[in-house]
């Protein structure tokens, strides 16, 4: 484990990514106690309208005379509840039918298969949207469509993985002794397959925070008066170019969180995959 | 030390592999691993199964065990009809036989640990005890020569002799009567390989057991076996004693391979020369014996007939049109003096 970490900590990026993943959390967890203005959320001061940034709000303010800074620290909370309730039920659509389709084989493990080879061959973006317009769009539509896009993903990994485990050796052996199917997929190949299943959801909390605002960039994902980071950026159009710190920060917020995740999801596959890394 | 009674018998034994019918493509015809192969197993013996890469020696270990289904033939083990059910019912029929991989790493879970692993086993046999567990466990690693602190451990923690020991340790704890050893010194330094050598011997004295050895170094076979099965292309084509097979080779094939073992020993030359050419391809039928195209004595007989396994000596089978018993005075003082040498 200290060998992990001390071959993690020489990754440049990765520390980058780790630290940026950090605030985000720490962010996230006490946003309340770090905005000045936690009631801005949905209070409005119509007195101080799109104000520049200063001394008392830093990040300058919005259009309905919201301090932007509280918004965009109170918009990390749902953001990554967002990313992970997605990955989470993505997660647990993906890795069972991941499972079944690389241990099974057969003909359910080639329905399996290629029904996710027709998902991923559909751009995410594109599919996602569909999905959430067929919906009423809420935030929980965006979640389920950004859900059902990314299953995929998990299979592929865990299907590549559990082909690869189930004709090893050591799964022979635990055949041989007498083991049940249950015991080898959950005890046995689960874990074994562990490390590319978290650096696959590292990166895809990164990749969904960008297209979860995206959704609500185009009016399909939070509802006002959310302090979604996406829907602040919808709304500061109209202002532009003049109210400039309106779209900065919460883009800012957005670049930094998907660049953090993406960073981090890098150095770990680096770390579980040794070839990658001399190839590069 | 040979009882009557066999503990494991097996009958005209095939099994097929891998053969396939494709949609719209040509089918895959399969590949005859094993071909009607009879073998008895007395209890306490030791059995070396010989033969070259890819002669089958393995799919029958996995046969025997269970892990493989025969494809047709029958086991019996302990005079019970065991064969003919599927994969999982024979593995709880032949509780008894244990299979040791030739590849210990591989055939543990890296993630586990050593004592995980091998408690793992009793778990799955019945033993409910935690604490019992530990001590059964604690207790056979001392018996295989390996500290019981062992069992924190991850198998990349220890050298190949010492995976050796623990995969053994795992099998024994199930309490088999039969253990199929697949080349179980593979690998080894000479060193090494002869203190897991002298481990399988004491081990076979204290618990009586019965071992099949899979191998295709005829040192180690000589040394450790009682009884020593020669297959070629999925045939058994020789049989006998140890001490028997080594001093009077009977098959051509045999012949060959005892010739083709390197050794110092310039005097034991027997004058054979070296096999010629790779063994044919399992895929094709073969009418007559499967040796006659590499083998120096084979007629037009050989290429029609093929030769069954008969018994040529007391207990020498061989499977050769050509074996003949040869004069019996001087070869039983060779016998007794080569078995004395060998233990």
């Amino acid at each position: 484990m200290s060998l992990i970490l001390r071959k993690l900590t020489r990754d440049v990026p990765a520390v980058i990514g780790l630290t940026i993943v950090i605030i985000v959390l720490i962010i996230a967890i006490l946003g309340p106690l770090l905005a000045p203005y936690p009631g801005d959320v949905a209070a409005s001061h119509l007195t101080r309208r799109l104000k520049p940034p200063s001394w008392a709000y830093p990040f300058g303010t919005d259009n309905l005379g919201r301090d932007i800074l509280s918004r965009v620290i109170m918009g990390a909370r749902g953001a990554l509840m967002v990313a992970m309730t997605v990955v989470s039920i993505a997660m647990a659509i993906g890795i069972p039918l991941g499972l079944i389709a690389g241990y099974r084989g057969g003909w359910l493990s080639e329905v399996i298969m290629r029904v996710t080879d027709a998902v991923l061959a559909i751009p995410q973006l594109v599919l996602a949207l569909a999905l959430a317009q067929l919906l009423t769009p809420s935030l929980e539509s965006a979640m389920l469509a950004l859900s059902l896009t990314y299953w995929p993903f998990f299979t592929r990994i865990v299907f590549a993985e559990t082909r690869r485990l189930t004709s090893s050796l050591f799964v022979d052996a635990l055949r041989g002794i007498g083991a049940g199917t249950a015991r080898i997929v959950f005890l046995h190949i689960l874990p074994n397959a562990a490390s590319p299943i978290i650096v696959r959801a590292t990166i895809g909390l990164g990749f969904t925070i960008l297209v979860a605002a995206v959704l609500g960039f185009l009016g399909m994902g939070a509802t006002p008066p959310a302090p979604d980071w996406g829907l602040s950026i919808a709304e500061s159009r109209t202002y532009l170019p003049a109210a400039w710190w309106y779209a900065t920060f919460p883009g800012l917020a957005i670049l930094l969180t998907v660049m953090g995740f993406n960073l981090l999801g890098d150095g770990l596959r680096d770390l579980v995959d040794p070839r990658l890394r001399r190839s590069r | 030390m040979t009882g009557t009674e066999p503990i494991l018998s097996v009958r005209s034994l095939t099994v097929l592999l891998g053969g396939r019918r494709r949609w719209l493509r040509q089918s895959v015809p399969p590949v005859r691993a094993v071909n009607d192969v009879s073998l008895d197993i007395r209890p306490g013996e030791i059995v070396g199964l010989v033969g070259e890469s890819g002669c089958g020696k393995t799919t029958l270990g996995r046969t025997v065990l269970g892990l493989q289904r025969e494809t047709s033939g029958e086991i019996h083990l302990d005079g019970a009809v065991v064969s003919g059910m599927s994969p999982a019912k024979a593995r709880l029929a032949r509780k008894a036989i244990q299979y040791v991989h030739q590849d210990a790493a591989a055939a543990l879970d890296p993630w586990w640990s050593i004592g995980r692993t091998l408690r793992e086993g009793l778990l799955i046999h019945g033993m409910r005890d935690a604490a019992e567990r530990s001590a059964k466990v604690a207790e056979m690693l001392t018996a295989v020569g390996l500290d019981p602190t062992a069992a924190q451990r991850y198998p990349h923690e220890f050298s190949g002799g010492q995976l050796r020991r623990v995969t053994l340790a795992r099998m024994l704890l199930l309490s088999p009567r039969l253990l199929v050893l697949d080349e179980p010194t593979s690998g080894l330094d000479m060193s090494v390989q002869a203190t897991v050598l002298n481990l399988l011997l004491e081990l076979r004295a204290r618990l009586g057991l019965t071992y099949l050895f899979i191998s295709h170094d005829l040192s180690v076979v000589e040394r450790l076996s009682d009884r020593v099965a020669i297959m070629y292309l999925g045939r058994v084509v020789e049989t006998a004693a140890t001490a028997t097979i080594f001093a009077r080779p009977m098959h051509p094939y045999t012949r060959v391979l005892l010739a083709a073992a390197p050794r110092l020993d310039r005097a034991k030359d027997t004058g054979v020369d070296t096999v010629i050419g790779d063994p044919p391809s399992h895929t094709q039928v073969h009418v007559g014996c499967a040796f006659v195209g590499r083998c120096p004595i084979g007629t037009d007989l050989c290429r029609t007939t093929p030769p069954p396994l008969r018994s040529i000596e007391n207990g020498h089978d061989v499977a050769c049109h050509y074996a003949q018993p040869a004069d019996p005075v001087p070869a039983g003082t060779v016998r007794m003096h080569a078995v004395a040498s060998a233990k």
